[in-house]
C-alpha cells in the first residue's frame, strides 16, 4: 500500500442536525475518508475558540464544525454565535501561519448525510494536500530552541504552559 | 496484572470499556479485539471486553457485574450511535449501582463501521474515539435529572382526520385539549372525499359524525379559523399563542341558520369555491359545505362589497336574527398553556401545472384527481355526475398515475395512496359514466389490507390497464379517430411500443408533498424534516411520531404520504404518547444545563445577552451572573462565550471536552 498522509481532522458537530446527518451517512452507508475525530457538543454555539486552537496545538491537520443551518438551529442562534468566532478564528488562524482550508465551518441538517461525506472528504483531499500540520512537533522545536538560546528558566516555564 | 492507580484528582478512576460487535455490522470492519486490546493499556481502564451485541440482556448484565466485582466507577460503551442506545447503557450504568452520568458512548457504527471500507483505518480511527471517551469520562461527575410537574392539556395543530382523531382519543381518556385548525372548519382532506378505498363506504358518514362530536365535546376547546403563531417553553410546560382570524360573525351568536346567505345581495356566488377546488362559485358570505364544523357562516373580507369600501345595503346583517354579523370585527388572541403539542398539519397536493406536457390549466378537459373526487361526490358541484367541463359525459378517461411522484423532475418519493385513489376513481368514473377507463401507471402498489383484491376487482370489472410513464398529453389529432380528444402519448412497456390513446377526459393523480409553510411550522415547533420536506420523526423504528423535541409528536400526512388507516393508527399513537406522558405528571430534565461559579465571575454581562432563553440575570448586590435552571436548554453558548470561564455547562464541562481533544489526538 502506498504511504498516503492520512490527515486527522477533530470535527465538532452539533447533536441536533451534523451528528445527525452523519448517523443518516452511516445508515445510508455511504462512504467517506476515515479521518474525523468526532466530539459531540450539543451546539454549535458551544465551540470555544480554545477547542480550535487546543485541537491544532495537539495535533489535529484540520478542524471542522458542523451546526445547524441558519434559522434552524435547536437553540435558535447559537449557531450564528459560533459564526462571530469562527470568523476571528479564521483571521487569528491566518496570523499564526495557519492554512485557512485546516478550519472550515459547515451548516448541515440532520437530512443531508450525502453532504457530511462531500464536506468530509473534501476536506481531506484538501489537507492532504497542504501535508500534515506538525503543531505538536514544532512546539517541541520551538522549546529546544528555547534552550539553545540558553533563556532564563522562568521562561522556558512560560512556554512549557503556553503549550 | 496488577492495575495501576489512576486518579482524576478527587477520586480513584476505575473504567470499564466494551465494544460491541453489533453482529457484522460493526465486527465486520472494525477490529473489536483489538480496540479493545489497545483501550487496556490506557490509564485508568480496569476492565475491557468485547461482545456480539452490547445492547443484548446478556451485555448490558456484563456491565452491571463488572461495576460490582471490579469497583468499576466510570462506564465507556463503544457501539452504535448515542441517539439510539446512550440511556439504554446509562440506565444499565445506573442498574449497576453508579450514577448514570458515570458514563459515556462511542459512536463507531454510524460514524465507523458503515462508512468505512479500510478496515485497518476504521480500526485506528475506532481506537482514536474510544481513547477520546476514555480520556473524557474519569472527568464525569455525578448528576440529577430535575423534575418539572406537566400541565395537563394538549395542543393539538391541524383538524384533518389525524387532528380529529388525536383529539378524542385525549378526550375520551378525560384530557384536555385544544385543536387549532386554520380553515373554517375540521375535516382536512379526507373531507373532500366521496368514498374512501378499498372498502368503498362513504367518507363523510365516517368523518362528519367524528366531527360533530369533536364539535359538542366538553374536553376540546376547538378554534377553527385560527393559527398558532408563537410556541415557548419546553416538554411538559409549552405556551403558545393563537391568532383568531376574523370571521365577521360573533361565533357565540351565529346558529348556523344561514339566513345571511341567502339574503346576500349577490344572488349567485362571486369566487371560486375552495372546497369545491374552484369547479363551483360561492358567494362572499359562506359556509365551507353543509356539514361543517363548527357550523358557522363566514365572510370572506376579499370577496365581500362592504368590507372592501363598497356601497352595500349589507342585506345579510339585516336578515340576520340574532345580530351574529359584525363588520368591525378584528383578530383575537388567547395564550394557552400546554404540557404536549401534536402537529398534524398535513399536506398538499403536487401542483399539476409544474407537469406543463400533461396539459393542466391549458385544456378544459384535463382534471386533478381532487377535482374528479369534487365530481363523483353527490354534494358536490355537479351533483356527483361526472361531466366534462362544457356538459358533456366522457366516454373515455385517461388516470395518469404518478403526476408529481417517483419523478426525479419534481418529487423523487412515491406518494404511497394515488395507485389506491386512482383505482377508486376507477371504479367511481366507471360506475357514473359506464366511460371505458384507461390506468396509466408505472407500477401498480396496492400493498395494504384488502387492497390487492380491490385491485383484482378492477381488473374483473374490465378497467384498462397501461404500463408506462405517460410521455404527453396532446389535443393535436394525427387521425381521424382523435380529432376533438385529447390524445395520451405513452410507451406500452409490456406491449414494448409507443400508443397514442383519444380520450375526452384526463385525470391527473396528483402526489403529496409538504404544505407550502410547513418550514415555518416547523421552525416555531423546533423540529426537523427529511430532505424533502416532511416533518422528522426521532427514529424510523423507535420513536416514529416523536421529534427531536420532546413533548412534540407528529401525525398524519405531514411526517410522510399515507393512507386514511395509517394516519388514524399514527394519530392514536400520538395521542397515547402524549397521554402518557400527561398521566405520568412530570419531565425528567436533561441535567446538560449550564451554571455560574460566582467566585470566578466578574459579572461582565457579556452571557446575558448571549442567551436565546433569557436564563440569565444579573444578581447585582452580588455582582454575579445567575442562570435560571428552568429556562436554560444546555446549548452552551453562554460556557464558550464567558471571559473568565466562569460557566460550566454539565456534561459539556471544559475539562471533559479538552481532554476528549487531547486523547482522541493522541492516539498517532
Amino acid at each position: 500500500m502506498p504511504n498516503v498522509f492520512e490527515p486527522r481532522i477533530l470535527a465538532f458537530f452539533c447533536n441536533w442536525c451534523t451528528y445527525t446527518a452523519a448517523d443518516l451517512a452511516g445508515v445510508s452507508r455511504m462512504k467517506y475518508a476515515p479521518t474525523t475525530r468526532v466530539v459531540r457538543v450539543m451546539c454549535s454555539g458551544r465551540v470555544d475558540p480554545q477547542f480550535v486552537l487546543s485541537a491544532f496545538a495537539k495535533g489535529a491537520d484540520g478542524v471542522l464544525i458542523g451546526g445547524c443551518h441558519p434559522g434552524d438551529c435547536h437553540y435558535l442562534e447559537g449557531n450564528t454565535k459560533f459564526l462571530r468566532r469562527f470568523r476571528m478564528l479564521k483571521r487569528m488562524l491566518a496570523d499564526l501561519g495557519i492554512e485557512p482550508e485546516r478550519l472550515r465551518l459547515e451548516w448541515i441538517s440532520a437530512s443531508e448525510g450525502d453532504r457530511l461525506r462531500t464536506v468530509v472528504n473534501e476536506m481531506t483531499e484538501q489537507i492532504r494536500a497542504l501535508g500534515p500540520l506538525h503543531m505538536p512537533a514544532h512546539f517541541k522545536e520551538w522549546d529546544t530552541e528555547v534552550l539553545v538560546e540558553d533563556l532564563s528558566h522562568d521562561r522556558e516555564e512560560e512556554v512549557g504552559e503556553r503549550v | 496484572m496488577e492495575h495501576e492507580v489512576h486518579t482524576n484528582g478527587k477520586e480513584e478512576v476505575r473504567i470499564g470499556f466494551y465494544i460491541c460487535h453489533c453482529g457484522s455490522n460493526i465486527g465486520g470492519t472494525i477490529d473489536v479485539a483489538a480496540v479493545a486490546d489497545y483501550v487496556r493499556t490506557l490509564p485508568g481502564v480496569v476492565v475491557s471486553k468485547d461482545y456480539k451485541y452490547m445492547c443484548s440482556n446478556a451485555g448490558q448484565d456484563m456491565i452491571v457485574e463488572d461495576i460490582e466485582i471490579n469497583r468499576l466507577n466510570r462506564i465507556v460503551v463503544a457501539a452504535c450511535s448515542p441517539l439510539l442506545h446512550e440511556k439504554t447503557f446509562r440506565s444499565a450504568t445506573h442498574k449497576g449501582g453508579i450514577n448514570p452520568f458515570f458514563f459515556h458512548m462511542v459512536n463507531i457504527r454510524e460514524h465507523g463501521s458503515w462508512v468505512h471500507e479500510d478496515k485497518a483505518l476504521a480500526t485506528e480511527k475506532a481506537k482514536a474515539v474510544a481513547r477520546g471517551a476514555v480520556g473524557r469520562v474519569r472527568f464525569h461527575k455525578a448528576l440529577e435529572k430535575r423534575k418539572e410537574p406537566v400541565t395537563q392539556s394538549v395542543l393539538i395543530v391541524g383538524g384533518g382526520i389525524a387532528g380529529i382523531q388525536a383529539a378524542q382519543t385525549l378526550s375520551n381518556a378525560g384530557k384536555k385539549v385544544y385543536l387549532v385548525e386554520r380553515e373554517p372548519t375540521i375535516g382536512g382532506h379526507m373531507a373532500l372525499f366521496d368514498k374512501t378505498f378499498p372498502t368503498l363506504d362513504c367518507a363523510a358518514c365516517i368523518l362528519t359524525p367524528k366531527m360533530t362530536d369533536i364539535g359538542s365535546d366538553p374536553n376540546i376547546t376547538l378554534w377553527s379559523y385560527a393559527e398558532v403563531v408563537d410556541v415557548k417553553g419546553y416538554v411538559g410546560n409549552f405556551t403558545a399563542q393563537i391568532r383568531h382570524k376574523p370571521r365577521y360573525i360573533k361565533e357565540d351568536l351565529c346558529v348556523g341558520c344561514l339566513d345571511c346567505i341567502d339574503n346576500c345581495v349577490f344572488k349567485q356566488g362571486n369566487t371560486d369555491d375552495e372546497f369545491n377546488q374552484s369547479l363551483s362559485k360561492r358567494k362572499p358570505v359562506y359556509i365551507p359545505f353543509p356539514q361543517a364544523v363548527p357550523k358557522l357562516v363566514v365572510i370572506d373580507p376579499e370577496a365581500c362589497t362592504h368590507l372592501n369600501g363598497g356601497k352595500c345595503e349589507q342585506s345579510c346583517a339585516t336578515a340576520c336574527e340574532r345580530d351574529a354579523i359584525d363588520f368591525n370585527q378584528k383578530e383575537s388572541f388567547d395564550d394557552i398553556e400546554v404540557g404536549t403539542v401534536i402537529v398534524t398539519t398535513g399536506f398538499k397536493t403536487f401542483d399539476a401545472a409544474r407537469k406543463p406536457l400533461y396539459g393542466y390549466g391549458r385544456y378544459d378537459n384535463v382534471y386533478t384527481a381532487l377535482e374528479v373526487e369534487r365530481l363523483v361526490t353527490s354534494s358536490g358541484p355537479t351533483g356527483g355526475e361526472v361531466v366534462l367541463r362544457d356538459g358533456r359525459r366522457p366516454k373515455t378517461v385517461a388516470i395518469v398515475h404518478c403526476v408529481g411522484s417517483r419523478d426525479h423532475q419534481t418529487n423523487r418519493w412515491c406518494s404511497r395512496v394515488c395507485c389506491m385513489y386512482s383505482l377508486k376513481l376507477a371504479h367511481l368514473i366507471k360506475e357514473h359514466t359506464g366511460a371505458e377507463v384507461f390506468n396509466f401507471y408505472i407500477d401498480m402498489r396496492c400493498a395494504g389490507k384488502g387492497y390487492e383484491e380491490f385491485y383484482e376487482r378492477l381488473l374483473e370489472e374490465g378497467n384498462r390497464f397501461v404500463r408506462g410513464r405517460v410521455a404527453e398529453v396532446t389535443d393535436v389529432p394525427v387521425s381521424a379517430e382523435e380529432e376533438g380528444k385529447l390524445v395520451v402519448k405513452v410507451e406500452d412497456s409490456l406491449a414494448g411500443f409507443v400508443r397514442r390513446i383519444p380520450v375526452d377526459m384526463v385525470v391527473l393523480s396528483t402526489g403529496l408533498e409538504p404544505r407550502q409553510d410547513a418550514s415555518n411550522v416547523r421552525r416555531m415547533f423546533n423540529i426537523s424534516c427529511s430532505s424533502e420536506g416532511f416533518f422528522l420523526e426521532r427514529h424510523p423504528k423507535l420513536a416514529p411520531i416523536s421529534t427531536t423535541t420532546d413533548g412534540v409528536f407528529i401525525a398524519g400526512c405531514c411526517q410522510g404520504p399515507k393512507d386514511i388507516p395509517d394516519t388514524v393508527a399514527q394519530a392514536g399513537f400520538a395521542a397515547g404518547e402524549a397521554m402518557a406522558l400527561l398521566d405520568k405528571g412530570f419531565v425528567e430534565m436533561e441535567p446538560m444545563t449550564s451554571f455560574v461559579n460566582e467566585e470566578l465571575c466578574s459579572g461582565c454581562k457579556t452571557c446575558i445577552g448571549l442567551c436565546p432563553f433569557s436564563a440569565i440575570t444579573r444578581d447585582d448586590a452580588k455582582e454575579v451572573a445567575v442562570i435560571n435552571p428552568v429556562l436554560c436548554k444546555g446549548c452552551g453558548v453562554c460556557v464558550a462565550a464567558c471571559p473568565s470561564g466562569a460557566i460550566t455547562q454539565n456534561l459539556f464541562e471544559d475539562c471533559e471536552i479538552f481532554a476528549e481533544i487531547e486523547e482522541v489526538l493522541a492516539h498517532a
